[in-house]
């Protein structure tokens, strides 16, 4: 690792007002971070802390959606979550191991943007708002391609506003050493549509299905999406599965998910 | 009823507290005052001819003791293989240099170009990325079949990358061959055995300590066999004589075979300590240990199976090309050949076999011995072409292999590839099988889990293996360049307590709890009076260390050994005390008694009388009770049994879940079942790993695609389900005084053909035409299998 | 450098950090508490878990500062007061839930984090509860039984 200066602050002014120095940049619950550094992939001058900032904590429940404050960890989703929306608690719930959910965090997830994360998929399955110190951003709008998201440079998660769907489901399929998302598909159903999304598969990261999403809008049953294919040549190819293979999973798992909706 | 103390007995483990409470000494525990870091530049290209190595920056940064390269190390000696193999013509393998630091060239991805000493491990990083290297790269030679093919050579001084070309038994070649003519019947395979990493889970540390007030060095190192570590280094690299070099391998977690070898880093660390007069410390990241800790298996293997109409096996032959990396690592050239070829006949009567196999430089991590260690490469391919044979001839899995058994009225049994099994009795292990595993309660798992839209599937097999590795006027004909012996001191305390000193290494084995079994019962005190050092080149007998299933049959053996000499000599100080003849003395429960008579006298007596020689037969007996036995294996030990396993496949994606696995070993004797137990469920996860998940996969340029846990899949919690595991069947060893076999390997030997076939069983019940996948049966492959 | 305090084991400490020390470093290096190990360097092995502030967490994955006015339990504050070990210990020894011990103050540190959550659990919890712990000597299945042991110790 190399040296850098560290800096915890307890305010989401501070941690902005941190964050336009030079070469900063935000640690959450540095699950991903710190790995990333050992191996001297990043080297920020200054890392800024959210783990002081109890306003950047915690799950709101209303009637419509759930909000959840950026440095909220993943144990906290799981239990505070499931009443309200049982698959997300389920999604955090099966995020890595218990210890790495003690630590990780909601706004580290999806500012990361790992191809294979889990969170980017409720987000834009749900069409959920993501909301940073200056301004709000469609889910549509924020997951630009794999690593790269509508965050800029100094820009702040506070918290993420999950719509809540009328009936939704999250499948993973893990990847047998990492147990992140080989592929994972997470299908909600509104009253009025329905939105698919498949994280793990895609050579551009998480996206949304759309030929699916008209489909089940139309009829939402598994048998809706008989003979519904994404297309293989904008799937990873890696030692763990062919473009083929995960073509595949894509519609296994969006057809389990629609299944246990 | 079940013993509390003793051989037989399931004895708490010694160790245990220490581990349990965080006081376990493990080698990157110890820090010597005064420490400083190495830091290994490697190379990140397969291969390429080094231009220059500029070092002046680095050794400028701050914190920056020395920075050495190849060249710095002129006169010290390759690091040595411990075993030449003679090919089929009778000419000795090729046998290329293996620096310490790279010279010259740099031939896989992890090669050490340089090394930096430094204050702190960041400063030594720092600095090291600061050096700079300039490479001419070169192709980088992966396949095998390539690499024989001509292209570029990994060690341009041999001219080629072939190793040896290995021909066993040479002289029934043609005969093989015309068995397999002629036969009713023939089944052939070709296969893969997957290149795996061992991955114990402490990794590799070295820490040089160089007293120049005395010239001695201490290496403090994470070794399987700290002797042999002392020799080679000494002898072979550094010139250091043995009195001047101490070498201690501490708790160590977990080997495997991967710290059997001797590595660049020991010889490294204790070098530069001596240079420096600093003690200097280098401990490996999992990255790191990626790239340097020695691979296991990679066999590409062709096998064909001769056999009649009804299944009787007739001829085996086999041909592989067998992965040894860069560089020939200590025993890396036995694996493929002595612990490979030896055990094609399995547990049958086979009457002919041929095995080939031609050994191969790659710019790939050296390969060297992984748990098993060539028997597991010899079990999948034999059990892998029966079962095919079986599903061509119509028979069943278990009937054909219950056909073809050595009977247990054969035994001593000389085999067609040089070993004599000498006791056994593998129609009893499987008719164990059946039981534990219920297989007959399989066609009723079948239907439920097709119910649920699952594939079922179950796979037999069995396997042997040799162990107790190795008597050493054998394996010195064979080629290796050590004996293969092992060592104890007993020493007797004056108030009677006792220390046994070994040449075994426990890593995970619990020698500190089972050696005193054995001891107690010989000498009939408590076990807690006794305690078991190793691990210590200053305080054990010059030993052989752990490996091969070798500790309790070798090592096991040398301790009884020695405490047989210890009574021997106790009962003449009783016969004294007792003014008796020592041939009138009995020993038991540990008192000295005169035969016929109500004359006793204690143990404690006895050894007090030893140190304390004030009444004593100092005309014929020496003070002091204390002995050292050293015992070479009259044989291998032959560790055998048979193994079920039931699968579920969902078709969907290719998933493979292990519903149960049932393993009926035959150990011999068991001196702490818990143990053993323990050691096969260990041994068992491994093989599953094996079967399913783990892979090392290189890409063509060399580079390592699964070098971390990210991509190299562990077994985990729930992959597994609980193992069945029995012992119960046992033909005690008939050549060790323990009549024990060993048990360390046998999860590992037997578990992967098992899972093969149980999934290639799922499949053809399902009406997929699947007749092999390569491991690692990962969903991936299951699922391109059966949609192929 | 900056200092950092804590609590461990029930014992104020500080100390003088960088930035860039983990948790497993202060405990480690600083602290000589070599209790707590380090098999990985990507997070996933789990051979470092300790408790902070009653939670599991991977302390090769956290920098000290992140713990600082913490109450940080590791495996060598697992023990009885009077030294005897305590019931999750205890139930790996009696049921060999060890081997090499390299991993073993994190799976006891789990352990014990999966029993304070979960007095109950069932085979199939216990495996799932312990994904982020890598085993490569005991193939899992006596570390199972030993949580299974604790867990009805403690429901005793
Ligand atoms: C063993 C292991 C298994 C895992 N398994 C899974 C899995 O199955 N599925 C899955 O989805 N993930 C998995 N993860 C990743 C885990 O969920 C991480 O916690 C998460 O991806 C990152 O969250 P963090 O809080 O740790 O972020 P950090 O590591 O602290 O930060 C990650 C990135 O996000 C930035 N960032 C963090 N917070 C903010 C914010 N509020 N605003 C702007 N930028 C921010 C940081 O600057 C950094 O670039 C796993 C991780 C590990 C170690
Ligand atoms: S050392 Fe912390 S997870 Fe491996
Ligand atoms: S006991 Fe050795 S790694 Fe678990």
């Amino acid at each position: 690792m190399y040296s850098f200066e560290f800096e915890r602050p307890t305010t989401i002014d501070d941690a902005v007002a941190a964050l336009s120095r030079s070469g900063a940049q935000v640690i959450a619950g540095g699950q991903t971070l710190i790995p990333t550094l050992k191996n001297r992939l990043a080297s920020p001058d200054v890392l800024v802390s959210l783990g002081a900032i109890s306003e950047l904590r915690g799950i709101s429940v209303s009637s419509g959606s759930v909000v959840v404050g950026a440095a909220t960890t993943h144990a906290e989703v799981a239990h505070s979550a499931a009443e309200a929306f049982p698959a997300l608690s389920g999604l955090a719930n099966n995020i890595g191991d218990p210890a790495v959910r003690n630590r990780g965090t909601v706004g580290g997830s999806i500012a990361n943007n790992d191809p294979s994360a889990c969170y980017p998929a409720a987000a834009l399955a749900t069409g959920a708002t993501i909301i940073t110190n200056s301004r709000r951003i469609a889910a549509d709008d924020f997951f630009l391609g794999i690593f790269e998201t509508a965050l800029d440079e100094d820009e702040l998660i506070t918290s993420v506003e999950f719509p809540i769907p009328a009936a939704a489901n999250y499948q993973k399929f893990e990847q047998p050493a990492s147990r992140f998302a080989l592929v994972g598909a997470f299908v909600s159903r509104f009253d009025t549509c329905v939105r698919v999304a498949i994280t793990g598969a895609a050579d551009s990261g998480v996206f949304r299905w759309s030929e699916a999403e008209k489909a089940l809008t139309a009829s939402f049953s598994p048998d809706s999406l008989a003979g519904l294919s994404v297309e293989a040549d904008d799937m990873i190819s890696d030692v763990h599965g062919s473009q083929a293979y995960r073509t595949n999973l894509v519609a296994v798992m969006t057809r389990r998910a629609v299944a246990a909706c | 009823m079940p013993r509390d103390q003793g051989i037989g007995a399931s004895s708490a483990r010694r160790e245990d507290v220490r581990f349990l409470t965080g006081n376990g000494r493990y080698t990157d525990d110890f820090n010597v005052h005064g420490q400083k870091y190495v830091h290994f530049l490697r190379s990140d290209v397969a291969h390429g001819r080094i231009r220059s190595v500029n070092t002046l920056a680095a050794a400028a940064m701050p914190g920056v003791i020395a920075v050495f390269t190849g060249e710095d190390l002129e006169g010290i000696g390759g690091l040595p293989c411990g075993w030449l193999v003679t090919d089929r013509h009778g000419e000795p393998m090729n046998e290329p240099g293996h620096p310490v630091l790279a010279v010259g060239k740099v031939r896989h991805v992890g090669d050490p170009i340089a090394a930096v000493v430094a204050d702190s491990v960041a400063e030594a990083s720092d600095a090291a990325e600061a050096i700079e290297v300039d490479i001419e790269e070169l192709p980088a030679v992966i396949n095998m079949a390539a690499a024989l093919e001509g292209g570029s050579l990994v060690h341009d001084e041999i001219g080629t990358n072939l190793c040896y070309d290995w021909g066993f038994v040479e002289d029934s070649r043609e005969a093989v061959d015309a068995a397999i003519a002629e036969a009713e019947h023939v089944t052939s395979l070709e296969l893969v055995n997957n290149r795996l990493v061992a991955n114990a889970m402490e990794p590799r540390v070295a820490l040089g300590d160089y007293n120049a007030s005395n010239d001695e060095s201490t290496l403090y190192t994470t070794s399987q066999n700290p002797h042999v570590i002392r020799l080679l280094m000494g002898a072979f690299v550094l010139q250091i004589p043995e009195h001047k070099l101490r070498v201690v391998a501490p708790d160590v977690g977990g080997g495997f075979g991967s710290k059997i070898f001797h590595y660049a880093e020991e010889a490294f660390c204790t070098l530069a300590s001596r240079r420096l007069r600093v003690p200097v410390k280098w401990t490996a990241s999992r990255s790191e240990a990626f790239v340097t800790d020695a691979h296991g298996r990679d066999h590409v293997t062709k096998i064909d199976l001769a056999l009649s109409k009804d299944g009787k096996f007739k001829a085996i032959r086999t041909s592989t090309l067998a992965n040894l990396g860069a560089y020939l690592s200590t025993f890396s050239t036995s694996v493929p050949t002595w612990l490979h070829g030896t055990l094609m006949a399995g547990n049958y009567t086979t009457p002919l076999v041929y095995v080939n196999v031609r050994a191969v430089f790659t710019n790939t991590v050296p390969v060297d011995a992984y748990r098993g260690a060539g028997r597991p490469e010899a079990t999948f391919q034999l059990e892998r072409v029966i079962d095919k044979a079986a599903r061509e001839l119509g028979i069943d899995p278990v009937e054909i292999r219950r056909r073809n058994f050595v009977q247990p009225d054969q035994f001593p049994y000389a085999t067609p590839v040089a070993l004599e099994y000498d006791t056994g009795n593998y129609p009893a292990t499987m008719d164990k099988l059946v039981e534990i595993a219920d297989l007959d309660g399989f066609a009723a798992r079948a239907e439920e889990s097709a119910s649920r839209g699952r594939l079922r599937g179950l796979g037999v097999n069995c396997y042997i293996e040799a162990c107790g590795i190795a008597p050493s006027n054998l394996v010195g004909q064979l080629g290796a360049r050590a004996g293969l012996y092992e060592s104890a001191t007993v020493r007797v305390n004056a108030t009677g307590s006792v220390t046994v000193m070994t040449g075994c290494h426990s890593h995970g084995q619990s020698h500190e709890t089972t050696f005193p079994q054995v001891v107690s019962d010989m000498l009939g005190i408590d076990e807690g009076q006794i305690n078991v050092l190793h691990g210590d080149t200053a305080n054990a007998p010059m030993g052989m260390g752990t490996y091969g299933s070798r500790s309790i049959a070798v090592g096991g053996s040398a301790i009884v050994r020695a405490t047989e000499k210890i009574v021997a000599k106790a009962k003449r100080i009783a016969a004294h005390l007792m003014e008796a003849s020592a041939d009138d003395i009995e020993f038991a429960d540990g008192v000295f008694s005169v035969a016929g008579t109500d004359k006793s006298v204690a143990w404690g007596d006895v050894c007090l009388t030893a140190y304390v020689p004030h009444n004593y037969p100092l005309d014929k007996l020496e003070p002091g009770l204390e002995e050292t036995a050293f015992y070479d294996p009259a044989n291998f030990t032959f560790p055998a049994g048979a193994y079920a396993c039931e699968v579920e496949v969902d078709t969907d994606t290719g998933a493979v879940e292990i519903c149960s696995f049932a393993a009926a070993d035959d150990f011999g004797n068991v001196i702490n079942p818990m143990i053993v137990d323990g050691q096969v469920h260990g041994g068992i996860a491994q093989g599953v790993g094996q079967a399913l998940r783990e892979h090392a996969i290189y890409d063509s340029n060399g580079q390592l695609l699964t070098g971390s846990y990210m991509d190299y899949a562990m077994p985990r919690a729930d992959d597994l389900p609980s193992l069945v595991v029995d012992h119960s069947c046992q033909t005690p060893c008939t050549h060790n005084p323990l009549g024990v076999k060993g048990c360390g390997e046998a999860g590992a030997i037997g578990s992967p053909p098992t899972v093969v076939n149980a999934v290639i069983d799922a499949l053809q019940r399902g009406g997929y035409d699947v007749d092999h996948i390569d491991m690692p049966l990962s969903p991936s492959r299951v699922w391109e299998a059966i949609n192929g | 450098m900056a200092t950092v305090h804590m609590v461990v084991n029930g014992r104020e400490v500080s100390g003088e950090v960088e930035g860039r020390t983990l948790l497993s470093d202060f405990l480690r290096n600083g602290l000589k508490l070599t209790g707590t190990h380090i098999g990985c360097d990507t997070s996933q092995c789990g051979a470092c878990v300790v408790h902070v502030n009653g939670k599991a967490i991977k302390s090769c994955t956290m920098f000290a500062l992140e713990a600082s006015d913490s109450t940080v339990t590791t495996i060598e504050g697992m023990a009885n007061e009077d030294g005897s070990l305590g019931i999750v210990q205890q139930a790996f020894q009696d049921h060999h839930g060890l081997q090499c011990g390299f991993c073993t103050p994190g799976m006891v540190m789990s352990a014990a984090a999966l029993l304070s959550e979960n007095l109950t659990p069932g085979e199939a919890e216990i495996r799932d509860y312990l994904e982020g712990n890598i085993c490569r000597c005991t193939g899992y299945q006596n570390i199972v039984k030993a949580i299974q042991g604790a867990a009805e110790e403690l429901a005793a």
